[in-house]
């Protein structure tokens, strides 16, 4: 890994203008984690002294908490070509956006293999514009499906073999418990869309590396109709629980977490650890009663399409030192690195060598590092269009309140979409 | 065309007869130019260019992340936009905010106004006290309303609940709906600004000359009538004032809203529209047509308050 490195450390371009003598300040802009800026918390804060050398210095700066917040702030600084720019974490729902506008350096050639060998298929996918290498895949995040065993057992679901959306909104219904899902009108809910679409066999976006006025999409098909007749079905049964129209990931995980109503829900790995038996969690029943299976099917028969998420890093185009830029990249995502940054904040690696470490398998145990990696594998990205912002906004808009999801919601979001892109309509 | 001589001056047409200019006035007009004129510059320098920018962007389709596919594309940003349910719910609820905080604010202000007018004793510490709500940062204090207005966490539940002994919903979600998030928006706003026209309206109600008052009291008006037919007249020109820079205010209203709900519940202003097409979705072409038909919108308002009132804003406020 490092001999594809230093072969490139030559090249840094500009290094003489730092002021430290050599010594050249990289400023790596990172979205917020739980190591915060500490250099020993475990985060990408600790990442940037390790990775740090003789040659150049790692200073890291922390964005806002939101990804439209992050995706503001860096477009700003690079929509005006600002030089200080030289990593950024990148949030995968924008990395088209950017890479369309040209502000990534390009990936060099003789990196490409170290930053694709072993990594799980959608975090490169999640990385690639127009057939492109753009970003380094860093770490990569999955949905699964977890369940209470003792609900499962009671509504008779055989959870060894694939499930279906019908399967647990009917055990939902038998049991009267509910399925947490994440469906206010914000980027988690277009996740969902997009998942079950995806997992029907359709795509929102057919061809995704096109303009504005090309874009073709796929909403208004058979598996756009199917996706929005699943969503149909888990508000106007209930099962969503009582406000699943303002439910997000936090919502959805105390839903599941209270006793009564406790089923099933969708969501992220976190949730192993947010369940930890330990003072002041009601949750007592992590260790016995909590399962977790790959995310549920959309059709019967066809492997599901599990969300995927996560952050990519780039390398600014307006950077002077571009080169030296990389190789803290090739630091920062190596094999330790990333199983440390897992350990440390809970976030999954891109790399598949991670999954079978030991310090992993004991802190997502019980098979629960296979499935994630296997669903990263199996995940489908959110179309990697650079209008990705307006295509979900359209979608979220379009398909709440999920209680009022019908058979034309798929059609009447397809033609608000287009003409929001043509930029005939407002959003 | 306005036959009332007193609309002199920004409202009526200039002067046909120019009058003919003795040397001083001519001196003194050359001075006010000299000491005005740098101001004047760059006031030009710093308001005109952006706003002719503006325009000028506002005739392109135009992506800052996409700046290869800009195209020329005239008023077509403004058909699509006027043409736009979108905007015209923005539209509706801009005035509605604006039409209720206005008037609220207006009796309100009136009746703090008419208080500090009369009271002698504490007057600059009840001066300073009226004004804390408009010294607090807009975005700080909507904050403060939005944790107040929030169930489980603020105070305002549970308060009504005890004071309409229990008939309110403790838990009640202010910000569930559009109606009731609207209100806690215009409580708060009307809660900010009041102070501000008080302030202007006590300016007003100082300049009422008491000699007239104390002429209608001796002719048997009313407390009402002297208020109606001697103070409001008298005090046009701040009360003028004080509608308009409102009126102004409101209608550009941003941090209220976007703090509170971020648009929920159809809630989103102009001005809100204004910044997620062009921050967010940086649709800078559509985003500058929506701000310059914002621009027009302040003003046509202020162009018909100054015809309504017919006063002139230059003038020292008696008309």
């Amino acid at each position: 890994m490092t001999v594809a490195v230093a072969t490139t450390g030559l090249a840094a371009c500009g290094s003489s203008s730092s002021a430290s003598g050599g010594r050249v300040t990289l400023n790596w802009y990172i979205n917020p984690d739980g190591g915060g800026t500490n250099p020993t918390g475990g985060g990408q804060a600790q990442l940037a002294a390790e990775c740090s050398t003789s040659n150049y210095k790692i200073n890291v700066s922390v964005l806002p908490n939101s990804a439209s917040d992050q995706q503001t702030q860096l477009l700003r600084r690079l929509a005006v070509g600002d030089s200080t720019v030289d990593l950024m974490s990148v949030d995968p729902a924008y990395i088209s956006q950017f890479a369309a506008a040209g502000y990534f350096a390009p990936v060099p050639a003789n990196m490409v293999s170290t930053f694709t060998a072993g990594r799980v298929q959608s975090s490169i996918d999640a990385s690639t514009y127009d057939g492109k290498l753009i970003g380094v895949p860093f770490w990569a995040n999955t949905q699964v499906l977890w369940y209470r065993k003792s609900v499962v057992a009671k509504a008779g679901l055989d959870m060894s073999k694939p499930v279906t959306w019908d399967q647990i909104i009917a055990a939902a219904q038998k049991t009267k418990t509910d399925i947490g899902v994440q469906a206010a009108l914000y980027e988690g809910y277009s996740v969902w869309i997009n998942a079950l679409v995806a997992g029907a066999g359709g795509q929102i976006v057919e061809n995704p590396s096109a303009s504005a006025g090309d874009i073709k999409m796929g909403l208004n098909s058979a598996a756009g109709r199917e996706a929005a007749a699943i969503i149909k079905k888990v508000a106007t049964t209930g099962v969503g629980g009582p406000a699943m129209g303002s439910s997000e990931e936090s919502q959805a995980l105390t839903l599941f977490s209270t006793a009564g109503s406790s089923g099933f829900m969708v969501n992220w790995p976190y949730v192993w650890a947010a369940l930890a038996p330990g003072a002041g969690n009601p949750v007592t029943w992590r260790n016995s009663d909590l399962g977790f299976a790959r995310y549920p099917e959309t059709v019967a028969g066809k492997p599901s399409a599990p969300p995927v998420g996560g952050i990519e890093l780039a390398v600014s185009k307006y950077s002077k030192h571009t080169a030296l830029a990389y190789q803290a990249a090739a630091c920062i995502t190596s094999v330790q690195h990333q199983e440390q940054y897992m350990i440390g904040t809970g976030n999954p690696a891109s790399s598949k060598a991670v999954y079978t470490m030991p310090a992993i398998l004991k802190a997502f145990p019980n098979g629960l590092a296979a499935l994630i990696s296997s669903s990263l594998d199996a995940g489908v990205p959110r179309p990697l269009s650079p209008y990705w912002g307006d295509i979900s906004t359209g979608l979220q808009e379009k398909f709440s309140p999920p209680n009022a999801v019908n058979q034309n919601t798929a059609a009447s979001a397809q033609s608000f979409i287009l003409k929001v892109l043509a930029g005939k309509a407002l959003e | 065309m306005s036959t009332v001589s007193d609309a002199a001056g920004s409202a009526a047409p200039a002067a046909k007869r120019r009058p003919v200019l003795s040397d001083r006035t001519k001196a003194e007009r050359k001075l006010g130019w000299y000491l005005a004129g740098p101001a004047f510059i760059i006031m030009l320098a710093v308001t005109l260019y952006p706003i002719l920018y503006a325009i000028w962007l506002s005739f392109f389709n135009y992506r800052l992340t996409d700046p290869a596919a800009r195209k020329f594309v005239f008023l077509q940003n403004y058909v699509y936009a006027l043409s736009d349910p979108l905007f015209w719910q923005t539209v509706e609820t801009t005035f509605f905010i604006v039409v209720v905080t206005l008037i609220f604010e207006l009796v309100i202000g009136m009746g703090i106004a008419l208080v500090m007018h009369r009271i002698v004793l504490p007057r600059r510490t009840l001066r300073t006290i009226v004004l804390i709500p408009y010294s607090i940062i807009t975005v700080v204090s909507a904050f403060a309303w939005l944790y107040a207005a929030t169930p489980n966490l603020g105070f305002i539940d549970p308060w009504l609940h005890t004071l309409t002994f229990g008939l309110t919903d403790p838990t009640y979600n202010w910000f569930g709906g559009r109606w009731s998030s609207l209100f806690v928006i215009c409580a708060s706003e009307i809660w900010k600004t009041t102070p501000f026209m008080s302030l202007l309206l006590l300016a007003g109600l100082a300049q009422v000359d008491s000699s007239m008052e104390e002429a209608a009291k001796v002719d048997g008006a009313t407390w009402w009538q002297r208020f109606y037919k001697v103070i409001l007249p008298n005090m046009k020109g701040a009360l003028m004032v004080a509608v308009l820079f409102r009126t102004l205010d409101a209608v550009r209203i941003y941090d209220n809203p976007q703090v509170m709900t971020g648009g929920a519940n159809d809630t989103t202003t102009l001005s809100m529209l204004v910044g997620s097409t062009t921050v967010d979705r940086v649709e800078i072409g559509m985003g500058s047509a929506l701000a310059v038909i914002l621009f027009i919108i302040v003003l046509i308002i202020a162009a018909i308050f100054v015809r309504l009132f017919k006063v002139d804003l230059t003038s020292t406020g008696r008309s």
